[in-house]
């Protein structure tokens, strides 16, 4: 049944409050369950041999000796993966990612695997595997693989009719930017690149997988989609959906990472060899070598403005790497690109390209931060070359309700112009810098989304609640959805517990991405609830021998309306729940829904920094979040997620970085050699949570998850840019490439 | 009849076009004559598409219907992280 999902402005009485969180005594005492945390009577340790070549031809595999050491129950090869994908290349892709076929495509590129009575004698097994390979021409770097003599990572990939590591060209825009470069009075031209990054989720990727001889299987696996994983390991396996049962752990982390199968496939494959339960769990090194990282990337940006801070026209040319998968991540670096601004003439073309290292994954509003540092890098250029105050000019090119977005849709009510006059009066903009210390800011852009969701909510005899969601909790939903449910039944928080559910037990639901859980398990969320306050209103009715239009719902109680029912005192949710039995069974709720009409997000970030000129090195002082959460429904964790999303982007663009040697292989897959940002390198990060209603959410909500990675990467960039006298093009900006910048500025005198 | 804009790699397969014209009621009615007009639209709307109707997106509500005048954008299904 369709509902109406548009904003009504309700007035919440606990919408907006900060309580406990539900799953945080589980967390702080260890006692929570992750991935790993899983075990099962007879289980395998499995352990994958992996590539060691960046672009590789298997011409053999020996597994023979493997096969005979002692404690070795199970060997797997592409051999035992049969394609079953029917031509769905997609799936195809997936399953050559679990396990190299004829070639490997990377570093780290999954050759073997081997079940084993523990993990010794599975690392054992790996050294007996002989794999012999032809080694062949690789390709890492963006660049590179678009020239005409690059290495040709797939032979099917075609472009101009010739083979070619450009997957997709994509473009979007509007008017005509010819016209309108040539009514600039300004323009400037500038080229960037951003290095490959690690979403670097502490949990590793864990599984635990039982396939019994009866072909039944489940999964305990750390992910965002449970839903999303049964579906491709059953479809990769040739398994029926109702007979693959998904759980999801307790994730620790996962920002877009564990949106994708790694792994399961294999695990699942060795339990069905040998009928015994399986574990899996990937080791640091194999996180950052063999499961998704962010794309890197290179992007010209031309910008032509008016002297009166006018932008009349805009473009811009993105090549993002995709690894050695055809993927969309050029494409939506090309639709976020110019999505803060108000333009008449604009254009951005991207190229989605091959390249021999790991399959890019999602990593929080994935594409956009890239985008947005050169864009908003520009954007300070052409500000200072006009003579303009950048926070001005920001603001008179802003898009507004009513603008046309680069990538096509007219915007409704939007949060940018709010999130910049926001900037604008903050206190950090009118704080004063020291010596060797700069200031900057920047914009960001999230579409955000929604998609098949499913929820029920059930009615115990003492009147406490279960309300069973089927996305997972990456980021604190079953908080925010017991506040809902709070709110709609009209009782207290702590009546209601909110559990995920396994995929056996409640209908699909879409993958925890986009920013979409808060916003569309709220929604059926919210649904789900007044399907029980119905039912509860019809028990009451019952009760009393009346009619049910005469009762309403109020303040947790049926109140039966009318001078004649004056004489009837409210019935309580839990006087209604304890009389169950007797009017009519059961009392639940139940909702499904396509939540569509996500609305898109915006954000405005500040910050100081203090560049030490001798090393380089750059200490980020103060920082500053600003966004448009639409209706913050727990405000600690939407101030968590503005903090996070900063965070990382700190240290996506001061330190954190792939580093490929000339043979292809990464050189730093470990945390000690990929340097994330800690407690002691980063301020307290401020936040100012702006609501701007959705209107098509009952509760005016928006995603929140993502946009805050968005702004970060520019917003230092220009305060490092103003610290260091240098205008720094290349992220990480690490202290060697700050250092080499500051000294050629002083060689040119 | 809606105009329709195109957007992305999605303009390659209906021949480089920014905007077509389709009459057409509901979403599951756009797509269907899309491809009849221009059959290599197929493998994107298999892949999932979104449609924007006056600027909301639907990724997979086929059943809502386009009002007359209406703003349509036919865009790539995104990913998220």
């Amino acid at each position: 049944m369709a509902h109406d999902t548009s904003f009504t402005n309700q007035e919440f009485k606990i919408i907006g409050t900060r309580p406990e969180r539900p799953d945080g005594v589980d967390k702080v005492t260890g006692r929570a369950r992750y991935g790993a945390d899983a075990s099962a009577p007879g289980q395998l340790i499995a352990r994958i041999l992996r590539s060691p070549h960046a672009h590789a031809t298997i011409r053999k595999i020996d597994t023979s000796k493997a096969e005979k050491l002692k404690g070795v129950k199970a060997v797997l090869t592409s051999k035992d993966l049969p394609d079953l994908t029917n031509g769905n290349q997609g799936n195809f892709d997936i399953l050559e990612n679990c396990m190299a076929r004829d070639r490997a495509l990377y570093d780290g590129h999954a050759v073997a695997a081997v079940a084993a009575i523990d993990e010794d004698t599975a690392k054992k097994a790996l050294k007996l595997i002989k794999v012999d390979y032809k080694i062949l021409p690789h390709v890492t770097d963006v660049d590179l693989a678009m020239q005409d003599d690059a290495p040709i990572v797939q032979p099917r990939i075609r472009h101009n009719d010739a083979p070619s590591n450009i997957a997709q060209v994509s473009e979007f825009g509007h008017g005509d930017v010819d016209e309108g470069f040539e009514k600039a009075d300004v323009i400037i031209e500038k080229s960037y690149k951003t290095e490959q990054t690690h979403q670097g989720y502490i949990e590793p990727h864990a599984c635990l997988a039982t396939v019994g001889p009866d072909g039944q299987g489940e999964l305990w696996v750390t992910t965002q989609g449970h839903y999303t994983f049964r579906n491709i390991c059953a479809s990769l396996l040739g398994m029926e959906l109702a007979k693959l049962k998904v759980t999801s752990s307790e994730i620790g982390g996962g920002f877009g990472g564990k949106t994708h199968v790694w792994m399961e496939p294999v695990a699942l494959a060795l339990s069905r060899k040998v009928n015994r339960p399986v574990k899996l769990v990937m080791s640091r090194n194999e996180v950052f070598r063999a499961s998704g990282p962010t794309c890197s990337t290179s992007v010209d940006v031309k910008i032509g403005a008016k002297k009166n801070g006018t932008i009349t026209a805009a473009s811009a040319t993105l090549r993002y790497q995709d690894g050695p998968f055809p993927a969309i991540w050029g494409m939506l670096g090309a639709m976020t690109s110019w999505a803060c601004y108000d333009l008449k003439n604009v254009k951005s073309k991207a190229y989605d390209v091959l390249v021999n290292r790991p399959k890019v994954a999602a990593y929080r509003a994935p594409s956009a931060p890239m985008a947005a540092f050169a864009v908003e890098s520009t954007i300070d250029l052409v500000a200072a070359e006009i003579g303009m105050d950048p926070v001005e000019f920001r603001i008179k090119n802003a898009a507004k309700k009513g603008t046309r977005a680069s990538y096509g849709p007219t915007y409704g009510p939007i949060g940018i112009g709010p999130t910049l006059q926001a900037v604008k009066k903050h206190p950090h903009m009118r704080a004063k810098l020291g010596p060797n210390q700069g200031r900057g800011m920047a914009c960001g852009f999230w579409f955000n989304f929604g998609g098949q969701t499913c929820t029920d909510l059930n009615i115990g005899v003492d009147g406490t609640i279960n309300l069973t969601i089927g996305t997972v909790d990456v980021g604190g939903s079953r908080a925010s959805m017991s506040l809902i449910a709070a709110e709609e039944l009209g009782i207290p928080y702590d009546q209601i517990k909110c559990n995920v559910a396994d995929t056996s037990s409640l209908g699909h639901n879409d993958t925890t991405e986009g920013s979409r859980g808060t916003f569309s398990s709220g929604m059926a969320t919210i649904f789900a609830a007044r399907d029980a306050i119905k039912v509860m209103c019809e028990r009451a009715a019952k009760e009393w021998e009346i009619d049910v239009k005469d009762v309403e719902w109020k303040d947790g109680s049926a109140v039966a309306k009318g001078v004649r029912n004056s004489n009837l005192a409210p019935m309580t949710l839990k006087e209604i729940a304890a009389k169950s039995g007797a009017t009519g069974g059961p009392i639940a709720g139940h909702n499904e829904v396509v939540a569509d009409g996500a609305g898109v997000s915006f954000a405005s970030h500040i910050c100081d920094v203090e560049v030490d000129p001798e090393t380089g090195g750059t200490k980020v002082i103060r920082y500053t979040v600003i966004q448009d959460a639409g209706k913050a429904i727990h405000p600690d964790y939407v101030e968590g997620q503005f903090q996070g999303g900063a965070a990382q982007g700190i240290g996506w663009a001061l330190n954190e970085e792939y580093v490929y040697g000339e043979d292809g292989r990464l050189q730093n897959p470990s945390f000690l050699d990929y340097r994330m940002p800690v407690c002691s390198d980063l301020p307290s990060i401020d936040t100012e949570i702006l609501e701007i209603p959705n209107p098509d959410h009952p509760y005016g909500i928006r995603g929140v998850g993502e946009t805050s990675i968005v702004p970060p990467l520019a917003a230092v960039g220009n305060a490092v840019s103003m610290a260091a006298g240098v205008r720094m093009n290349h992220v990480p900006m690490s202290p060697p490439r700050i250092l080499k910048a500051i000294k050629e500025k002083q060689a040119q005198g | 009849m809606a105009e329709v804009g195109l957007s992305g790699s999605l303009r390659d397969d209906a021949d480089g076009a920014a905007s077509i014209q389709i009459e057409a009621a509901t979403i599951r009615e756009l797509l269907r004559k899309l491809v009849e007009r221009y059959p290599r639209m197929q493998s994107h709307i298999a892949e999932g598409v979104a449609v924007s109707i006056d600027g909301k997106i639907f990724r997979d509500n086929r059943e809502e219907s386009i009002p007359e005048g209406s703003e349509v954008f036919l865009l790539p299904r995104i990913q998220g992280g």
